[in-house]
Order: C-alpha cells, then structure tokens, then sequence
C-alpha cells in the first residue's frame, strides 16, 4: 500500500531525509519512531504530497508520490492528522468537517453521515455546533482525527496522534486507531511515544534521518540482545560455575548471586541449564526471562547506545 | 479546474470572516464615510460660486475614487485571507485536500472580492443618489446615472479590486504580518492616486475611452499578477519555511 524506494529530501545542504526505503501492506498499522527533527513529518508530507522529493520515489496504493495527476488521487484517498491540529477556531467542529468533506468531494448524505458517525464515536456529537476556538486540546486532536477521516480514505498518515493528550484521550484515540485496523485501514504513524508504537503498530521503522531498522516490535526487542535467561540462586559458586561451562553457553554473567545466560533457544536450553545447576548442588530460587524493552532498542538503534 | 470548490473555500472564508469585527469594520467605515461625505463636499462646493464645469470635474473625480476604494478596500481581506491560514497553521490540512493550486487561489480571490465589490456598490448607489439629490440644483439635471460610473463600477472597480488581491495573495506569501501585507499592499495605490491628481487638475477627463485604457491596463496587470501568485505559491515553501 506504501511504497518507499530511497526516498530522500534535502533542505539546501541538509539532508531530512536520507535514502528511505520500506514498505506497508494494506490494513498494517505502521509505527515510524525516532526523535524530534529526525524527518518524520518530512517523511508523512512528502508521502502525502505536500512536499517534493529531492529523489528516489515513493508510491502510495499504486500511485507514483512524483506524479502530478497522481498527486490529486493520492490526496483523495488519504486522510492526513498533521503534527498540527490546524482547525478553523470560528468555525464550529461541525462546519469544520463539513468543509474537508466538500473539498474531499465526498458527497452529502455520505458526509453528514461521517459526520455524525466520527464525532459520535469521539465523543464530540454534543458539541457540534460549539465553536471549535472554546474546545480543549484534546477535543481539537479528536476532531482533528475526524476530519482525516471525513472521506473514509484507504490510507491514514497521523502525526503524532496523541502528543498533549492527556492519558484518558491519549487512550481513546489508541483505542479508535486499534478499531479503524479492523476496517483495514493502512495506518501510517509517526511519534516518539514508544508505549503508543508498541499498543497500536504492527510494524515499527525506527528513524533519524535514515531508517535504522524495521520490524514487529517483537522482533525489535528481541534484536537489541536475544533471549536472555535469569536464575537467581541461593548461592553461586565455582563448582556450579564449572558445570555450566561445560554446557558451551554464549555469555554468562554473575551478578549478586543471580546468573544472567544468553539462549538461543529458551523452551530447549532452559531445562538443561537448569538440570546442571541442580545437578552441580545449586539451590533455584527463581527462573526468569529478562526481556529487552522497545525503549531498549530505540536507544540502542537511535543513539547507538 | 473546479470551479465549485474554489466556492466553497470562499464561502468558508465569508463564514470567518463574519466573527471577526475588524475585519467587518474595515470593510464597512470607507466606503460609507466616502458615501456620505463625498456629496457633502458635493453639496458644500454647489452651494458656493463654483461654475458647472468645476463642480463637473470634481463630480467626475470623486466618481474615480470608487476605483481608488476597490483597491484599497480588499486589502485588508486579502492578506487576512492567505495569512489567517498562515497563522492559524490551517494551510497543511488544506493542501492536503485534493485541491489544485489554482482552485485554493480562486477561491481565496472570490472570498475578497465579493464582500468589497458588494460593498462598494452599495455605497455607490448612496453616493449617486445623495450627488444627485445635493448637485441637481447647481448643475440643473441629474448626474448619476452616467455611462462613466456604469463603466467604473461594472468594469474598473473589479479589475481593481482584483489587481489588489493579486497583490495582497503576492505579499502574503512574503510576510507573516497582516499589518506588513496592508501596508505593502498599498504603495501601487500612489499611481492610483496620481491619476486621481490627473483627474481633479483637470489634465485628463474622465471619459469612457480614458477609462476603457484604465480597465484595459488593470486586465493586463491582473493576468500577469495571477501567474505569478501561482508560481509563487510553492507548498513546499509554504510548509517548510512559512513560521
């Protein structure tokens, strides 16, 4: 559904984008992380042709991003929520959505009927005659939301859906995004909110500048060090030590009378490890797999800590 | 390119614009202060010893004033316009709608141009009936209507009101202040003032010819003007270094 193929921006002498390539299928929730200024909403305005590349290409459901007469097709069928929420203050949040629709050529039942439907599911219905100059923030990133969605696209790009949101809202926008998945809605998300990439996205692209690395954000924790098993024992001592060499494990560290294993394979390697400290007098007093964090390898992709 | 959607951007702007009473001030105080005091200039001068002729030649100056007012008077709407989305930071969701460049551009021009061109007509037709009403005695017929007004308001007054937008949409794109753009905007109004000067000294006439070549000019500048607020409105400029 979104293609990238070496995309690149440069501003001048500075490049914001570098060489991005990746891609999303269809109903994929796609978490882009990386810190501020490291060109995600670049990235999200040149996806949705609101900026030209500087080279490489991109194509959004088959529709070439470069391409002028294409351009106009991949902005009907996107809906885009800018970092922004870029509402019209003196209008009120239903005259506010009224107009998108219109320019989205979305015709009328069916858009009072997204109206009503998006700002019913928001929780905004009883405010839609109210000036949109008297909500709160997280009231104009909700409305904001419906108005990326006023059209019914294929393709959502969301800019930080829920940065200043409270964690009630923040909530029920996350919750609203896990429900438009079901639709199969190609979600497009950029943020630096680890917990939200991990709640929402099935794929996360770690970002800065250039894409460091992809994957389910499983395969992300699992990339910064593998599987690790944690045995805390009453006392570790040379003998029990003796015996686990034997079992040519990758790394073992002793810490406190805890021993800290790298596995590759937990369901197999467990038992015998476990069997040989036993084996050697070891008294178990717990066993536990330490997991890596998806903070753990956005640090470690983004700051090569 | 379609037409009913530069209407619908302009009909969200008459929306916005009907909550800001700035906006509403500025677009009502000229043309009624030019309304109602020009004849009483009018009726004072007929009162006096002025010849026919004299009172002629003003009449005919204050009639060109209408074109002076429609460039000045969208001024104010035009840069709010372009820059009441600049500010508001609006711009971004708007051009990610699928709306060309020359659709938004129309739209923003239909949104000055009709509250101004309205309003100047309405205080026109105060004007031609409060001269007539003052000036019938000195001049012995009715002035107004004439085919000079007829030409001014129906030909010079929009081609100037839209030389005007032109220039504020121009502007706007430049600056990030309303107040900057509106007073930009009016340094062209000095040759609009220097045929007024023309007019009043009596070195040229105001005739339908004469104003045939001031409408033709205006045409020529506008056409050439919206080309270049086209070329100049670059979405990548406007989202990366409008601030």
């Amino acid at each position: 559904m979104i293609d990238a193929e070496n995309l690149t921006k440069k501003f001048g002498t500075v490049t914001a984008v570098d060489n991005l390539t990746f891609h999303v299928e269809q109903g994929e929730i796609f978490g882009f992380l990386g810190p501020n200024g490291a060109g995600k909403t670049t990235t999200m305005r040149m996806l949705s042709c609101l900026i030209s590349k500087t080279s490489g290409n991109a194509r959004i459901a088959g529709y070439d991003i470069s391409d002028g007469e294409d351009s106009l097709k991949i902005r009907k069928i996107i809906g885009l929520l800018p970092e922004n929420v870029s509402l019209y203050d003196d209008l009120t949040a239903y005259k506010n959505l009224d107009f998108y629709g219109k320019l989205y050529e979305c015709a009328e039942a069916q858009r009072k009927e997204n109206i009503k439907r998006f700002l019913k599911m928001l929780g905004l219905w009883d405010k839609k005659d109210v000036s949109v100059g008297t909500f709160s923030k997280g009231m104009k990133q909700k409305l904001a939301i419906a108005r990326a969605l006023i059209h019914d696209p294929e393709i959502l790009f969301l800019d930080e859906p829920t940065a200043n949101l409270d964690p009630e809202s923040s909530k029920t926008v996350r919750d609203f995004i896990l429900d438009l998945k079901k639709e199969k809605k190609t979600i497009f998300i950029n943020t630096h909110n680890l917990d939200e990439a991990q709640r929402t996205c099935d794929k996360i692209g770690i970002f800065n500048t250039k894409l460091r690395v992809i994957g389910t954000p499983e395969e992300l924790e699992e990339s910064v060090w593998g599987n690790k098993t944690v045995i805390q024992l009453e006392q570790v001592n040379d003998r029990i030590l003796k015996a686990l060499t034997r079992l040519d494990l990758r790394n073992t560290i002793t810490e406190n009378n805890k021993l800290i294993i790298d596995v590759v394979n937990p369901e197999k390697e467990n038992p015998i490890i476990i069997d040989t400290i036993v084996g050697a007098g070891g008294q178990v007093q717990y066993v536990t797999r330490l997991s890596p964090t998806l903070e753990d390898a956005y640090l470690k992709f983004v700051r090569g800590d | 390119m379609k037409l009913w959607k530069s209407w619908v951007i302009a009909t969200k702007d008459f929306s916005i614009f009907r909550k800001k009473k700035r906006i509403i001030y500025s677009l009502i105080i000229l043309p009624l202060l030019m309304s109602i005091g020009l004849p009483l200039v009018i009726g004072s001068v007929a009162s006096s010893s002025a010849s026919t002729e004299e009172i002629i030649v003003l009449l005919n100056a204050f009639s060109y004033f209408y074109v002076i007012l429609a460039y000045i008077l969208p001024s104010t709407l035009a840069s709010y316009s372009i820059l009441g989305e600049k500010i508001e930071q609006s711009l971004e969701p708007l051009l990610a709608t699928p709306t060309t460049d020359s659709e938004l551009l129309f739209g923003k021009t239909i949104a000055s141009f009709l509250p101004c061109t309205g309003v100047i007509y309405a205080g026109s037709i105060i004007f031609m009936i409060l001269v007539d009403l003052f000036a019938y005695d000195a001049i012995g017929y009715l002035f107004f209507p004439n085919w000079n007004m007829a030409f001014i308001l129906l030909l010079a007054v929009p081609l100037s009101s839209i030389l005007s937008i032109q220039i504020n949409v121009i502007i706007s794109s430049r600056v990030n202040d309303v107040r900057t753009a509106n007073q930009l905007g009016l340094i062209l109004f000095i040759p609009f003032m220097g045929v007024y000067v023309l007019l009043v000294t009596n070195a040229i006439s105001l005739s339908v010819i004469n104003l045939f070549v001031i409408s033709a000019i205006l045409f020529i500048i506008d056409v050439v003007l919206f080309y270049i607020s086209k070329a100049i409105f670059s979405r990548d400029e406007i989202l990366t270094k409008w601030k």
